[in-house]
């Protein structure tokens, strides 16, 4: 078992499958099915990651689908560092001093 | 539920779903032909520009203060010609609740889907406007979905759009994520259908007068300042809406002789709708991948008549390159102190530039900020960009393409804006409505219509009809 009644789950759905996608869209996008990504309270009694289970949602919404991850987080971050945009605040900082002599 | 849930059925129900979803009997101001009464439209379903004030007021939203950034209009001065140099302003809209200006979008909308008895709003948008109606409906006591285009097929995410969505949910909204393509729509009918909600749309009249009390102040607090209307106002362009509400609060203001420029960021030769080119691109609004589509045809949103009209309002209309954005997003925070953006920092890159053609007791403004933090930052975006294969280089702007580098100016001297030929735009927004229309033959109100629509003139329109075979 991997999720428990009332856990934080996300699921996922295929909304339209490749061959379904609308005609007047790029091919590489009309080779690939619509994704679509939800989170919400398990309904379920309990289930495990990639079984089809039913969800509410935050604001109280019904809705079914593939179970993927349990309590989900965020992973997005400042980034790494960027050596290249050091000589920026240097660069404008001396251009300003100079001017002001 | 018995109805049909394909497709191709909930997409032939979009006008009967819309009408219930929105509140507005579009048909009212339609004439039948390419014209429709859009000055009409604003007046009866929109608000004044005193109730907006008084809407927004109660949710904290607008009268944001407006910084001089005199270090920047220093360095701006040293690439000028003798004389020139306009003072740059800018309007710091990272202050509205939710961190940017969007915020005056969504006050008007929550405030009217909560008025017509809607119990929760609904927006499409991978933008600040999704954060901003989640904390408007927050304040409002209404339920909140949020549908956001959000990664592609290998379920990589722009960090940007990543950011948005954690901002929407810490406001209690539900974030719905879906992979590239433009049936996000068919997901946004089938939510406004199952739901009952309001669609918070960017596009509707409310939305945009929200964004008049803008351009309003602008005015009303130059004149406290400086005793005068600015010269110029450069606004980001992509949907439209911030150039027309903020055009049109100055002009309620009486600032008509202000110059109105659009900016986006350049990213010609991407395609919006493709999959493998969708984590090409660094900026994910702001650009002319938004702005080009919606000022040639704005009734491409999501409501049958777009408040936002662009063409109308526009004086001039520029871009400027990613790494030029980015390069201006670090120089803000490292003379200005002001760590904002990256792309509510385009216009402010455009305005270092036009700034150098103008006089030096003459005063350019910048009208908006937005909040940055993790993912949102031009450190991710940056990081993100080299793990997509984007190579980041220092040199000149000019020879940037979009998905394949970035490059950063070498120094400010090579910071530029390339003009886009109006002319152009205007001809290729008189095609569409020819073509969408499938008109033959005009009407009076047509040609009047598209006259104001494009701020243009009687022999130019009828010059772009000649060249079109319709008649007049």
């Amino acid at each position: 078992m991997d999720a428990k009644k009332g856990d934080w789950v996300r699921i996922h759905n295929i909304v339209l499958e490749a061959g379904q996608r609308a005609p007047n869209i790029p091919e590489d996008t009309q080779n690939v099915p619509l994704e679509l990504w939800d989170k919400g309270f398990l309904l379920d009694e309990s289930a495990r990651i990639g079984d089809k289970v039913e969800i509410e949602t935050y604001i109280g919404r019904k809705m079914e689908g593939t179970l993927i991850e349990v309590n989900p987080y965020y992973e997005h971050d400042f980034g790494k560092c960027v050596p290249e945009l050091f000589y920026i605040g240097r660069q404008v900082r001396n251009l300003l001093e100079k001017d002001g002599e | 539920m018995g109805k049909d849930m394909s497709f191709e059925a909930v997409m032939a129900r979009n006008s009967e779903i819309m009408k219930n979803a929105v509140g507005i009997d579009y048909g009212e101001f339609e004439t039948g032909s390419i014209a429709f009464d859009y000055e009409r439209m604003m007046e009866e379903t929109g608000y004044s520009l005193q109730e907006i004030e008084e809407i927004q007021g109660e949710t904290g939203v607008g009268n944001t203060p407006i910084l001089e950034l005199k270090n920047l209009t220093k360095l701006a001065r040293i690439y000028a010609p003798e004389g020139k140099g306009a003072r740059i302003f800018i309007k710091d809209e990272a202050a509205n609740p939710s961190g940017s200006f969007k915020a005056r979008r969504a006050a008007t909308a929550c405030y009217h889907a909560k008025k017509l008895g809607y119990k929760g709003v609904i927006a499409a948008t991978s933008g600040n406007y999704g954060a901003a109606v989640a904390s408007q409906a927050a304040m409002r006591g209404l339920k909140c979905i949020i549908v956001q285009e959000c990664y592609d097929s290998k379920g990589l995410g722009q960090p940007e759009i990543v950011e948005k969505a954690r901002k929407c949910e810490a406001y209690g909204a539900e974030v719905v994520q879906l992979t590239v393509g433009p049936e996000l729509f068919y997901t946004f009918l089938v939510l406004l259908e199952e739901t009952g909600y309001f669609n918070a749309s960017l596009y509707t009249p409310f939305g945009i007068a929200g964004v008049e009390t803008l351009g309003y102040e602008i005015s009303k607090q130059f004149r406290e300042m400086e005793g005068r209307d600015p010269d110029a106002v450069v606004v980001t362009n992509a949907g439209g809406g911030n150039l027309t509400g903020t055009a049109r609060g100055l002009i309620k203001a009486g600032a008509t002789d202000t110059e109105i420029i659009g900016a986006s960021v350049s990213l010609k030769g991407l395609h919006m709708a493709s999959d493998s080119q969708f984590n090409k691109k660094s900026f994910t609004t702001g650009h002319t991948g938004f702005g080009i589509p919606f000022a040639t045809w704005p009734d491409r949103s999501d409501v049958p008549r777009s408040a936002a009209r662009p063409l109308r309002y526009m004086d001039r209309y520029v871009t400027v390159s990613q790494g030029t954005v980015f390069y201006m997003t670090e120089v803000l925070a490292q003379i200005e102190g002001l760590e904002r953006g990256p792309a509510g920092n385009t216009s402010l890159a455009a305005a270092f530039k036009l700034a150098q053609e103008m006089d030096q007791d003459q005063l350019i403004v910048v009208q908006e900020t937005e909040y940055t933090g993790a993912g949102k930052h031009i450190q991710p975006q940056l990081t993100f960009a080299k793990e997509n294969g984007i190579e980041v280089l220092i040199g000149d702007p000019a020879d940037e393409i979009p998905g394949e580098n970035i490059i950063l100016p070498k120094d400010p001297s090579y910071i530029d804006t390339e003009e886009i030929q109006l002319e152009k735009t205007r001809r290729s927004y008189i095609r569409n409505c020819i073509q969408n229309t499938d008109v033959k033959r005009i009407t009076e109100e047509d040609l009047k219509f598209l006259i104001e629509d494009t701020k243009s003139n009687e022999e130019f329109v009828k010059s772009v009809l000649d060249e079109f075979g319709v008649e007049y």
